[in-house]
């Protein structure tokens, strides 16, 4: 038995979601990093929201916790300042990062706490049947977009990186063992760390615009997703309607927790020192 | 003494767990899997290079793969001379 499935409740599989989903792959490659970085999982908080996606930590063996819808970021940030210790995981779906957890997100990213959080991509809402995201690409149909979406999506990394993240990668599915390495160094990384994994709904994404099953849309992943490195030599007209992976952004800049911590113990010293001046005070008047 | 040992692998699979979405089978790069019965198996698997595409793929993980530790020839049974005493090979 591999040693990833150590951090797997066992009792609770086979998992709910549809044969294929992507979802299933991500939260693999998730266990595979924390083993390979052997963390003890009795330090480790995965914390998510509400969608196929934030089912996940129902299946992980750590200390979970499952809230409100969009909100995942703002209950791990009040984990991770009550115990900066903890290695706290969000993982969300693109739904509940960018729509309805939108605000959460991009403050979170703005204050560069110390977690990571992994955005399973699927271009959908699928556990509510297949609505469009802010993530549906312009023309994909939806069951709210039955003759296409006529919004422009959000590019995820663009907006991670405009907002103060650190560590921002994208990888998809198919591409897993850059998933995973993407993962590894995010969880390694000091700060806020965004790995976003386009992923496939098969059920509603992949039916609804005649993709096909799940080995259609890890194709359709394979055939669009263009690493940055090899993009950076590519003309122009090739990267038409293909995405980038890889990693984006990565620098160094001062962690809120740590931050926060430094400014009490400032204020602690002020307040002590004062103390003594009363005490000084009183003697000078006697 | 150059001759290369072919690894072998081993394919543990749990099938309560397998949703039979082909994606190993589909991706496997040496044809290694295939389904029966909605379900996956290792229908060749001598095979196998153990590149682990379809263990790191799986969204139910249902594959492992393990290496299989290699007999060694000196080790058999059927090569060992029982007219050598064992502490002679400790002189």
């Amino acid at each position: 038995m591999s040693e990833n499935l150590n951090y797997f409740r066992q009792n609770r599989l086979p998992h709910i979601w549809c044969p294929g989903c992507g979802h299933g792959t991500v939260t693999g490659a998730l266990t595979r990093a924390l083993a390979k970085l052997g963390i003890d999982k009795n330090n480790v908080v995965v914390v998510s929201g509400i969608g196929c996606s934030s089912r996940a930590p129902g299946y992980l063996d750590f200390d979970t916790l499952h809230t409100a819808h969009g909100r995942a970021l703002a209950f791990a940030t009040g984990i991770k300042l009550s115990k900066p210790s903890l290695k706290v995981i969000v993982l969300t779906g693109d739904g509940d990062c960018t729509a309805i957890g939108g605000n959460h997100f991009i403050h979170a990213a703005r204050r560069n706490i110390d977690i990571t959080t992994i955005v399973m991509n699927n271009s959908i809402y699928g556990m509510t049947s297949g609505q469009y995201s802010p993530m549906t690409p312009t023309g994909m149909l939806g069951t709210t977009a039955p003759y296409g979406n006529v919004e422009r999506p959000f590019d995820f990394v663009k907006l991670a990186i405009a907002s103060g993240a650190t560590f921002v990668g994208r990888s998809t599915t198919y591409h897993v063992q850059l998933l995973g390495d993407l993962i590894e160094k995010a969880l390694l990384h000091k700060g806020f760390s965004v790995v976003e994994s386009i992923g496939g709904c098969p059920t509603y994404y992949g039916r609804k615009n005649k993709i096909g099953g799940a080995v259609e849309m890890f194709e359709w992943q394979k055939d669009n997703a263009v690493n940055i490195k090899a993009a950076a030599a590519m003309p122009k007209e090739k990267l038409d309607g293909k995405f980038l992976i890889g990693e984006f952004h990565n620098e160094e800049a001062p962690e809120f927790t740590s931050q926060y911590i430094e400014l009490i113990e400032k204020v602690q010293r002020k307040f002590d020192d004062f103390k003594g001046g009363v005490r000084e005070c009183a003697q000078n008047s006697d | 003494m150059s001759e290369k040992k072919k690894r072998s692998f081993e394919h543990v699979i749990r099938e309560r767990w397998c949703k039979g979405c082909n994606v190993c089978v589909t991706f496997c790069p040496k044809k290694v899997l295939s389904l029966k019965n909605g379900k996956v198996f290792a229908e060749r698997p001598d095979d196998c290079i153990g590149c682990r595409l379809c263990e790191l793929r799986c969204p139910d993980f249902a594959i492992t793969i393990k290496e299989r530790i290699a007999v060694q020839a000196e080790s058999d049974s059927s090569c060992v001379d029982y007219a050598i005493p064992p502490e002679a090979n400790h002189a």
